[in-house]
């Protein structure tokens, strides 16, 4: 691998910009790609930049045969994020084992008491109103968004956010009893019964947790159960 | 520290760490799983580096053949051809360097220039 082609996939990790290396594995051949390359531009032939575009799409590294030889893409995206709501014990917990499991974490309380660097010292901490912070923040498929204050003022303007998004995980912490009143609450706010089953809870796989980092494993066990169980 | 996207821990950061010890003037060499069969620990994509001293960092599987992947790389490194490695439960190094696990896994090898 030339350096300067291993300085572009840095600088376009560094920038989080989704991007591919493609790879002729008997010439050794390699092309940086992003989602806009076109084919003129590189040495690799078109069939090979249109197969590097297509993982890119898909979010998956991959090996295929093009045009007579063999071409591995590897595929650079950026970390999925995750967001929670309310920088409460829990959270702190938690953001440890996003931050391990690779997600970049940002965690939304407009409650200053609360939102401190110092108890965050993992973590990017957003001191605004959770329903603004989001739609600032723009969830895709790529997040997750969990929400565990507990105070229905702040956790359902976050909810009403998160199921507008494509989130692949939303989380709500709270009781059989708290699900189902928010769940009526939300339903007669407009939102059909589909939607709101997007919402886990109570939160987190029932492994019996009762400190915050238990819970948070519980609720780390979930997300990587929804996100990875089905493929 | 924090930026507004968020930062990360516990990442890899493997193609970092490469362009850093290469910009202290070691050689290096980096190892890509290209392919993986059954039940290989580490999914396509995961990559490893190597210095010209043997120190790596990153994975390729479980840490069942990072020791032959990091002596294969020491040969890139001196080489300097690309090169597929491939380890698995059939490989006639098996019992030395094989996945436990039963898998198999293709690798490629590439020095940086």
């Amino acid at each position: 691998m030339k350096r300067a082609i291993l300085d572009e996939l840095v600088a376009a990790r560094s920038a989080e910009k989704p991007v591919a290396l493609a790879t002729v594995l008997e010439s050794g051949m390699q092309a940086v790609i992003y989602a806009d390359t076109s084919p003129d531009t590189v040495p690799i032939g078109a069939a090979a930049v249109s197969a590097a575009q297509r993982a890119l799409l898909d979010d998956r590294s991959v090996m295929v045969e093009t045009e007579g030889s063999t071409l591995f893409v590897h595929v650079h995206s950026p970390p999925r994020r995750m967001f929670i709501v309310g920088a409460v014990h829990i959270a702190q917990a938690l953001v440890v084992m996003a931050g391990l499991a690779g997600y970049a974490v940002i965690v939304i309380d407009p409650r200053h008491a609360f939102a401190t660097d110092e108890r965050f010292p993992f973590a990017n901490v957003v001191k605004e109103w959770p329903d603004k912070a989001l739609k600032r923040l723009v969830p895709d498929k790529r997040s997750a968004i969990i929400t565990l204050t507990h105070d229905q003022k702040l956790d359902e303007p976050a909810l009403r956010v998160a199921l507008k998004s494509e989130a692949f995980y939303i989380g709500a912490l709270g009781s059989k009893k708290t699900q189902t009143a928010r769940r009526e609450r939300l339903a007669q706010a407009g939102f059909t019964e589909q939607s709101l089953s997007r919402i886990h809870g109570p939160v987190g796989l029932p492994v019996g947790a009762r400190t915050p980092g238990e819970i948070a494993i519980a609720i780390m066990a979930e997300i990587t159960q929804v996100l990875r169980a089905k493929s | 520290m924090a930026t507004d996207d968020g930062i990360r821990i516990g990442s890899e950061n493997v193609l970092e760490t490469a362009v850093t010890w290469h910009g202290k003037g070691k050689a290096v060499a980096l190892a890509t799983v290209v392919l993986t069969w059954g039940s290989s620990p580490r999914p396509v994509g995961s990559q490893l580096a190597v210095d010209d001293a043997g120190a790596f960092v990153g994975s390729v599987s479980g840490g069942c053949v990072e020791g032959a992947v990091v002596r294969a790389a020491l040969d890139v490194i001196k080489q300097g051809k690309p090169r597929l490695l491939n380890f698995g439960i059939t490989d006639e190094q098996a019992w030395d360097v094989g996945l436990a696990c039963g898998g198999e896994v293709q690798i490629y090898l590439e020095r940086i220039e």
